[in-house]
């Protein structure tokens, strides 16, 4: 998870007068969405280059920190996606998940963060189109929402 | 409405009052001890006891206007796992029956082997201050008088914490006998209601005389919950404004060291290991080193603003705003303005409210098939 946002930080420091590339982490399930994004790949759909797939067993095990911690890391936005509801593999991983987002909707937006780099979506695993068509619309409305507060703050 | 009972007061000493409604509570045979806060040496305050021998109830003072730790996490190890039929009576601010039952529900603690004694609240010093009001107002006389007004104004110049002064929970109805104080001339009697039926069992054995609500404390409550949630609108208000983005965030926090107190304080952040003391957060040098060259700069300890979101997503649904994280604070970071802010935006959301119904599920641990489905585009 630090290399990771070490990573995005060097990557995405916008050199002078180059258009804003955003970050997007997506913490997917290892069934569905991760999936999905294989097929994708393999399909050769054209996804948008912007998003780092940091692949978890299930979505119910997506801590709310680590969502915090990629958003004050310089992520632009996260994605959450998961098992469409009553596919999950652990029976209810996506139902907690659910409710986690909820909650970071409730707090972060009170300190200025956006509600929409926020995202939950559900993405089966033969949804490799549904997969790339996410992953573009999110990267477009981030594009133009602009760079996350938190990269040029002083990190405290 | 449960039934209601009078603890006389003698020689205009309502502490000496409920020392004597504790010796009354122990020598019933199914209580084996209670726990109630104890004066220390040198007008330090007070902290919970357990007394076992009614002899020893002599500094026992549930009405100090002091609140140096919340009691909840002590009732938890006089609880969890007791098996030998007793029951522990406890006295307790409403704040503290209600972290207590939040615990239960994180099974910490068990309300089975508790008989849950809750005293309307009309606040507390901090731990700096009360000292200092002590000093100047240690007798029977200046308590009556602090009593008198419910914690209301400046006592000496001191105030109440703002966690009280903000407080609309003055009274524990959750708890299974609850010590009316509003309202009452404290130095002639005090109230004693039962609101369970384990309460409702005491009340009849412990042989107190029958009193009738004649309505003086529902008065003086209802002028006093419109204060203080005033009160609370203005620190709302205030924090919302001081923390609207990050930068504001930052300034709001920038006093804080990463020293934790304010967790090790909090009544309902009970994790044994907290992730933040684990091995996660012992960064290498090149970390940092890296971090810094990417900003430039680099303030240590790092991970403060992180730190104080994570507690705000793992534990503000249970926050009972009770304030012993300010006041636990060494560097006087306002942590309970945010967290109680917080905690009302959350609560509100999956309609909770923490430590108000030992029946209702903490939100982070359930969840309904259908809902929220604004979250994921109107599908669910
Ligand atoms: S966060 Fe502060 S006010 Fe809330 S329960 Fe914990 S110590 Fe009490
Ligand atoms: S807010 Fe205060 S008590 Fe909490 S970690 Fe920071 S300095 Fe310590
Ligand atoms: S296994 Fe996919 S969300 Fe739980």
């Amino acid at each position: 998870m630090q290399e990771l946002i070490a990573t995005l930080e060097t990557q995405s420091d916008p050199l002078p007068g180059a258009a804003f590339e955003p970050a997007i982490v997506a913490f997917v399930c290892n069934w569905c969405t991760y999936t999905a994004a294989d097929l994708a790949g393999t399909s050769r759909m054209v996804q948008s280059p912007n998003v780092r797939l940091v692949r978890m067993m299930c979505t119910g095990m997506v801590d709310p920190k680590y969502i915090i911690k990629a958003l004050l890391g310089g992520a632009d936005a996260v994605l959450v996606s998961g098992c469409h509801p009553g596919d999950c593999h652990y029976i209810n991983g996506n139902y907690k998940a659910r409710r986690r987002v909820k909650l970071l909707m409730e707090i972060l937006p009170r300190f200025g963060i956006d509600s929409r780099r926020i995202k939950l979506t559900w993405v089966g695993a033969s949804e490799g189109n549904e997969f790339a068509a996410t992953v573009n619309r999110f990267a477009a409305e981030i594009k133009e929402l602009g760079p996350i507060d938190t990269r040029r703050l002083p990190l405290l | 409405m449960g039934s209601i009972a009078r603890i006389e007061v003698k020689d205009g000493n309502p502490v000496a009052a409920l020392q004597n409604f504790c010796a009354r509570l122990l020598a019933d045979s199914e209580i084996t001890a209670v726990l109630a806060p104890r004066q220390l040496p040198g007008n330090r305050g007070a902290m919970p006891a357990l007394v076992a021998a009614p002899e020893q109830l002599h500094d026992i003072d549930p009405l100090a206007p002091s609140f140096r730790l919340n009691a909840a996490r002590m009732l938890t190890r006089l609880t969890r796992g007791a098996d030998d039929g007793g029951l522990v009576a406890a006295l307790l601010r409403p704040c503290e029956v209600r972290a207590f039952i939040e615990l239960c529900k994180l099974n910490q603690g068990s309300l089975e082997n508790t008989l849950l004694v809750s005293l309307d609240c009309p606040g507390a010093f901090s731990n700096t201050d009360y000292p200092r009001f002590a000093a100047n107002s240690g007798d029977t006389w200046s308590l009556v008088q602090f009593l008198g007004t419910s914690g209301r104004g400046t006592h000496g110049g001191i105030e109440i914490a703002r966690a009280c002064c903000t407080c609309e929970h003055t009274t524990g109805a959750e708890a299974d006998l609850s010590i009316g104080l509003f309202g009452q001339d404290v130095e002639k009697g005090l109230l004693l209601m039962a609101n369970t039926p384990r309460g409702e069992g005491f009340m009849t054995r412990l042989g107190l005389p029958e009193a009738t609500d004649d309505g003086s404390r529902d008065k003086a409550l209802e002028a006093l919950l419109a204060e203080r949630r005033a009160a609370q609108e203005l620190m709302f208000a205030e924090t919302t404004a001081a923390t609207s983005d990050m930068t504001g965030l930052s300034q709001f926090l920038s006093a804080c060291v990463n020293c934790y107190n304010c967790r090790a304080a909090c009544p309902v952040c009970y994790c044994k290991e907290c992730v933040f003391l684990t091995d996660v957060f012992e960064h290498k040098p090149w970390q940092y080193l890296s971090w810094a060259r990417q900003r430039g700069a680099l303030k240590m300890p790092t991970d403060t603003v992180f730190f104080h979101l994570t507690r705000l997503a793992h534990m503000s649904t249970a926050c009972v705003g009770c304030g012993q994280c300010s006041n636990a604070c060494p560097n006087g970071v306002p942590v309970m303005e945010l967290f109680k802010t917080i905690a009302a935006a959350t609560q509100k959301a999956f309609e909770y409210e923490a430590g108000r119904d030992p029946g209702e599920a903490p939100p982070l641990s359930v969840f309904r098939e259908r809902e929220f489905p604004e979250l994921t585009g109107g599908l669910d």
